[in-house]
């Protein structure tokens, strides 16, 4: 059994009782709502008669739905409208603050918590949505819920849950040009598996962990779940409290420095005990493509994708089922596929230093012909952050349409979504199925350096070999 | 779609009969349990008839959800890393109003478990070489009925007979109908008043140097 990780220190703090079956009551510091599964949780409260118990450490904002091209209400499907209407109503029955569209706070709800200092170290996080390990970058404990936890979590800010080992995967080496957060968490699941982590918290930590921007470590921690771990996290450190310094609802002056004087006891002590290690060599990670129909699927941008007979006997069934859903043969390489569409954003990749990193690669280029490619940034706030450097303008002349935030085509429950059976360069999280709109749609994840490379040459391609260009012509 | 419903889960869950419809396949997500198109509601109740709706029609009318045989099924047979991915509540809620009242496979997803449990559904798990036995078994013998009895943890009937395992902690709640823990969760009222009065950052970090 684990100690003295952050893990462990988090959850006694927020320990409220011990349940009958062995649950724990666990007190939420935030709770994060959205759209899609709060509406069902407040129809629950409100037949059972029970109020929101603490409004104020709630915070809603709207995502999923949201059209990106034109965000002019009523928003044209019916249905998105009355889930948007049916949050507002619900919010403003109960006093909680609800970041709509306009207020200059909205986006996807994972990029907005970060950014506005809602999430900070030591938390309990909770949201009706699996990519809420995201906050978890911060050193806090975030994981996702469903809707009848939802509904608990308003009616008593608490939940009840089960305490997760603890994994540390440490990861020492050197991330190398045109290597991101995104290759980084992508090779881990290939190597642990999508149920590796199932029963488990990922404590990332080591040199490579430590060097990663807030942003990197957020597309690392976003995408835990996507291993079957339902947090992962990182210990806070000088990135960390830099990052929250100044932000609207971090802590002032005097508080702020008490803050960090606790924050810094949370870190997993030099003599913790996980209750399982595992390394990695960053030094060895290639950019990552997947190329199935799980997020473990995936290979480095140089190899070839597996034959069956070199994959694990159990790993077989759901390999040949993704080659036949993706049209796609063993052994062939990954590189120089063709692609249909090209999405950058998602609360994986939706942050600045995402766009500015694609924007690096499509920089005075242009999208190849018959190539849809689009650029959703993550926010409000960072779509003001990219317009005031140019990223707008920038994509549009390379031929990439900028939308409004959202989450757009990671799950197509708004008007973005594959047609037929359309491949994607995707920065998203998931390439499951019908995942992005169309059922016989086909998904290839990847980070928004090599989307952009992919819409450039209208086919998967290795970002470096474009960096590397670009560096040798800025030397002439 | 099924033509009789039988009642959602409520109270003390000790046992659940019926056909069991068997689902092979590892890491199936809750995305094709039910696609997020489907998502756009602000009530469940419309979910049942759609899913699997994609893997259904791609399969024109050869999914297990189709067949004729399995459309009074409550039992479903599955295997490793069921419910994997998304944590929409849709999911479970989706299978429930279909008509599924229990599950048994290798592994659930974590997410998807405490979903279940929320709804009164157990998830009960047994090994590899059991699950692909009674999945054969199912298949042979499509018109047979089964008893999942949680208290004595197998999956029976006169013929055949397969040892299941449900968590302990799960077992407890269900047979006792502690599984809606809302009740349970907002009687603390003390206990929440005392952690929050101690949480650092819910009190300006006070006596933090």
């Amino acid at each position: 059994m684990s100690s003295g990780t952050l893990y462990d220190k988090v959850w006694e703090l927020h320990r409220v009782a011990e349940l009958p079956g062995g649950s724990t009551q666990l007190f939420v510091g935030l709770h994060l709502i959205h759209e899609v599964t709060s509406p069902q949780a407040f129809t629950a409260l409100k037949e059972k008669g029970l109020k929101v118990r603490c409004p104020e450490r709630t915070i809603a904002t709207v995502d999923h739905i949201v059209p990106t091209a034109s965000q002019d209400r009523p928003f044209s499907d019916p249905l998105a409208e009355e889930m948007l209407c049916t949050l507002e109503k619900n919010c403003a029955t109960y006093g909680i603050t609800l970041y709509g569209i306009g207020s200059g706070k909205q986006g996807i709800v994972h990029v907005i918590a970060p950014e506005l200092g809602l999430t900070q170290p030591g938390m309990t996080v909770a949201c009706g949505d699996s990519h809420t390990s995201t906050h978890g970058a911060f050193g806090a404990i975030a994981f996702g819920i469903g809707t009848s936890q939802v509904r608990d979590v308003l009616a008593s800010q608490s939940l009840a849950m089960k305490k997760l080992k603890v994994r540390r995967i440490w990861v020492g080496g050197e991330l190398k040009p045109g290597v991101y957060a995104k290759d980084l968490i992508l090779h881990i699941i290939q190597k642990l598996g999508v149920k590796g982590g199932v029963g488990y918290a990922y404590e990332f930590a080591g040199p490579t962990i430590e060097a990663l921007s807030m942003e990197e470590r957020m597309t690392l921690c976003n995408m835990a779940i996507e291993g079957g771990a339902r947090c992962g996290y990182v210990n806070p450190d000088s990135k960390t409290f830099d990052y929250l310094k100044g932000l609207p609802n971090s802590p002032k002056d005097k508080a702020w420095e008490r803050g960090v004087a606790w924050w810094e006891t949370l870190c997993s002590n030099k003599t913790a005990i996980f209750d399982d290690e595992v390394n990695f060599d960053a030094n060895e990670i290639a950019p990552t493509v997947t190329w199935g129909i799980t997020p473990g699927q995936g290979v480095g941008i140089n190899d070839n994708l597996p034959t069956l007979e070199s994959l694990d006997s159990r790993e077989r069934d759901i390999a040949k089922e993704a080659y036949r859903y993706m049209e796609l043969q063993p052994g062939m390489p990954i590189e120089g596929l063709e692609v249909n569409v090209c999405f950058i954003g998602s609360c994986t990749n939706g942050r600045l230093s995402d766009l500015q990193a694609a924007a690096k690669i499509a920089k005075g280029k242009h999208v190849a012909k018959g190539i849809k490619a689009f650029v959703v940034p993550g926010s409000e706030q960072v779509a003001k952050a990219a317009k005031q450097e140019g990223l707008d303008i920038l994509f549009q002349k390379a031929g990439f349409e900028w939308r409004e935030p959202g989450c757009s085509m990671c799950l197509a429950m708004n008007p973005d979504r594959l047609e037929g059976n359309q491949i994607s360069a995707s920065s998203s999280n998931r390439n499951f199925k019908g995942r992005q709109g169309s059922s016989s749609g086909r998904t290839l994840l990847m980070s928004p350096a090599m989307v952009a490379a992919a819409a450039i040459e209208g086919k998967v391609t290795d970002v470096r070999k474009m960096l590397a260009q670009q560096s040798k012509d800025s030397k002439k | 779609m099924r033509k009789e419903t039988i009642p959602f889960p409520k109270g003390e869950i000790k046992a659940v009969f019926g056909h069991c419809l068997v689902l092979r396949g590892d890491d199936i997500d809750t995305d094709r349990i039910i696609p997020a198109r489907f998502l756009k509601c602000v009530s469940f109740d419309k979910l049942g008839s759609n899913v699997f709706a994609d893997d259904r029609k791609e399969m024109r009318g050869k999914h297990p959800f189709d067949h004729d045989l399995n459309r009074q099924a409550s039992i479903l047979v599955v295997n490793e890393n069921f419910g994997c991915g998304s944590s929409r509540e849709h999911a479970p809620q989706a299978l429930m109003r279909w008509g599924i009242r229990a599950l048994i496979g290798e592994s659930f997803a974590e997410i998807f478990y405490g979903n279940c449990l929320a709804l009164g559904i157990p998830c009960a798990t047994a090994s590899k070489e059991k699950i692909s036995k009674l999945q054969t078994h199912i298949t042979e013998n499509p018109r047979n009925t089964f008893e999942l009895n949680l208290m004595s943890q197998e999956l029976f009937n006169k013929n055949h007979k397969c040892s299941i395992e449900i968590q302990a902690g799960t077992l407890e709640m269900l047979t006792t109908g502690r599984w809606d823990a809302t009740s349970q969760l907002i009687a603390r009222n003390d206990c929440l008043k005392e952690i929050a009065s101690k949480l650092p950052y819910l009190n300006n970090f006070k006596g933090h140097q």
